[in-house]
């Protein structure tokens, strides 16, 4: 059983339909990712899957549970979150506090603790700067909350949106490294990138999305070495 | 001792204000709609403690603050939330509806003459200035109550998720936060500031009708939107500025009776000045 399945969904916004008729699936222990150009319909799909947006039509199951009707603050609690696009910190609340809003669900005290200290210990520079405003952090810095900040939930499946978005080269390594990293530890993850050189690298399989719609899957070297793929996504 | 006695006439005024000003200004950051029938939970507030305060004066304050966050529980659940995510206009004319129906029972239920009590708290000197107890004990429920709501709001986890609420809905939820419960904490919030604020109207005006509450109301509103609509500490420095306001037209008689003309002309040269307040920052919306 997938850990996350994904049935003949279609989602409207209006009469515009974004997303026709998608099937997919991530299993445990996978990291899988949607590429797809701008407006393909990738955060549509990801938002409704988070219940953020409801679907017109199809099915999503968690864990073989159907959580189309379920809202978002429960999703989350059953593990399942997301770092969204354009990370969307809170950034009146300071580096310390974001991340307790991540643990928002969470009752564990201790767990909660020894999950701050490796947050810290994986990204020193929110520890020094955990006292300060999130709007005042660069762009590389907002990231690197936005992902400590949904790893505080302690989820089982991890979707990130686009996480190395206008960032530097160096940054985006680092931002792969660390989607590695938590994979590593045993979180499930559902990346979706434009840029699919480096996520398909790292992905087991993918889906390509195109205006909506499936278009290709496979495991990340089959699309990597694809023809087509590289014309389209992969700049060459 | 005009100078010591106008402020002291400003923080309690401006105090009471603020008070229900931040009901407004919580309702708007949180749940992004203005709440016009939040005047009216403090009508509400008043007639309770006239029904109550023969029975003692404390029963009076506690029934104020219980009725009013049931009316803004019952207000809550029954007209806005089914429409959470409606058009703001829809929105915007349920809220004067709520309003004006709270308004219209007090009258077919309790009539349209007004009730009141008698209190006399009595005065004490502090030199050569003599001042009401109402009014010290209004300055000074006034700044307990503001300092704790920040308090709450900053080091509470239920406050943090409302200001995560307030600056971003959509990220809020994907960090489990029941939003829909956040909005109804902010109601029951606002309505016991709503009934703090009544205690020290009725004290004060001695008389409640109907409309009770639509004068505060709309001044409060007023001072949330000096200090930038959403913004908490915004709330209090626009109630204060009005409240100081208030009182130094109160002083000079020839301009008393324009207090209310000079209060909105202030708004409006504010609003000229910095359409988002003195505190009120822009913002984004998102899913
Ligand atoms: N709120 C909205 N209202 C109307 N149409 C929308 C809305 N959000 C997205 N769309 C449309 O739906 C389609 C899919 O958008 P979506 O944001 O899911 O794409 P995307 O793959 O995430 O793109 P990007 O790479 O730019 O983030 C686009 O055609 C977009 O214009
Ligand atoms: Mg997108």
């Amino acid at each position: 059983m997938a850990l996350l399945e994904v049935k003949n969904l279609d989602v409207h916004y209006g009469v515009i339909q974004a997303i026709k008729n998608i099937s997919f699936e991530v299993n445990e222990g996978e990291i899988v990712t949607l590429i797809g150009a701008n407006g393909a319909g990738k955060t549509t799909t990801m938002q409704s899957i988070m219940g953020l947006i409801h679907p017109s039509r199809g099915e999503i199951y968690y864990n073989g549970q159907k959580i189309n009707n379920i809202p978002s603050h429960k999703i989350v609690k059953m593990g399942m979150t997301q770092v969204p696009e354009g990370r969307r910190i809170f950034s009146e609340l300071t580096v310390y506090e974001n991340l307790v809003m991540g643990a928002y669900t969470r009752k564990d005290k201790d767990g909660i603790e020894k999950d701050f200290k490796d947050i810290y210990a994986l990204f020193p520079r929110l520890e020094e700067r955990k006292n300060q405003i999130a709007g005042t952090l660069s762009g590389g810095e907002q990231q690197m909350l936005a992902m400590g900040r949904a790893i505080m939930s302690k989820p089982k499946l991890l979707m990130l949106d686009e996480p190395s978005m206008g960032l530097s080269p160096l940054l985006v390594d680092q931002v792969f490294e660390i989607i590695k990293h938590f994979h590593s530890l045993g979180t499930t993850i559902l990346l979706v990138e434009q840029n699919a050189n480096k996520s398909l690298a790292i992905s087991d399989r993918a889906y390509v999305l195109k205006n909506g719609e499936i278009v290709r899957a496979g495991t990340g070297a089959e699309l990597l070495a694809n023809d087509e793929i590289k014309k389209d996504y992969l700049g060459g | 001792m005009d100078f010591i006695t106008m402020i002291i006439n400003g923080l309690s005024i401006g105090g009471t204000y603020a008070i229900i000003a931040l009901g407004y200004t919580m309702v708007y950051g949180i749940a992004k709609m203005l709440n016009f029938a939040h005047g009216d939970i403090i009508m509400v507030g008043g007639y309770t403690i006239v029904l109550f305060f023969p029975i003692s004066p404390v029963v009076g304050i506690i029934a104020s603050v219980i009725f009013c966050v049931i009316v803004g529980i019952v207000v809550e659940k029954s007209a806005y939330k089914p429409l959470r995510g409606a058009s703001p206009l829809a929105v915007l004319i349920t809220a004067i509806g709520v309003s004006k129906l709270l308004q219209s029972a007090a009258q077919i239920f309790i009539g349209s003459e007004s009730k009141g009590i008698t209190v006399n708290l009595g005065e004490i000197k502090m030199g050569s200035v003599k001042i009401s107890v109402l009014t010290l004990i209004t300055i000074l429920c006034s700044i307990a109550v503001m300092v704790a709501l920040t308090l709450f709001v900053k080091y509470t986890k239920t406050g943090r998720a409302m200001i995560a609420v307030s600056e971003d809905r959509g990220a809020a939820q994907l960090m489990g936060i029941n939003v829909n419960f956040i909005i109804m904490i902010t109601f029951i919030i606002g309505s016991a500031l709503a009934a703090v604020a009544s205690v020290f109207l009725v004290f004060k005006i001695q008389d409640v009708g109907p409309i009770f509450g639509a004068m505060p109301g709309i001044k409060a509103f007023a001072a949330a939107v000096i200090g930038g609509i959403g913004s908490i500490p915004g709330a209090m420095v626009g109630g204060v500025v009005l409240g100081f306001i208030e009182a130094v037209c109160g002083m000079i008689p020839p301009i008393t009776p324009y207090t209310d003309a000079i209060e909105f002309a202030i708004l409006i040269i504010v609003l000229l000045v910095k359409p988002t307040g003195f505190l009120g920052k822009k913002r984004r919306e998102k899913v």
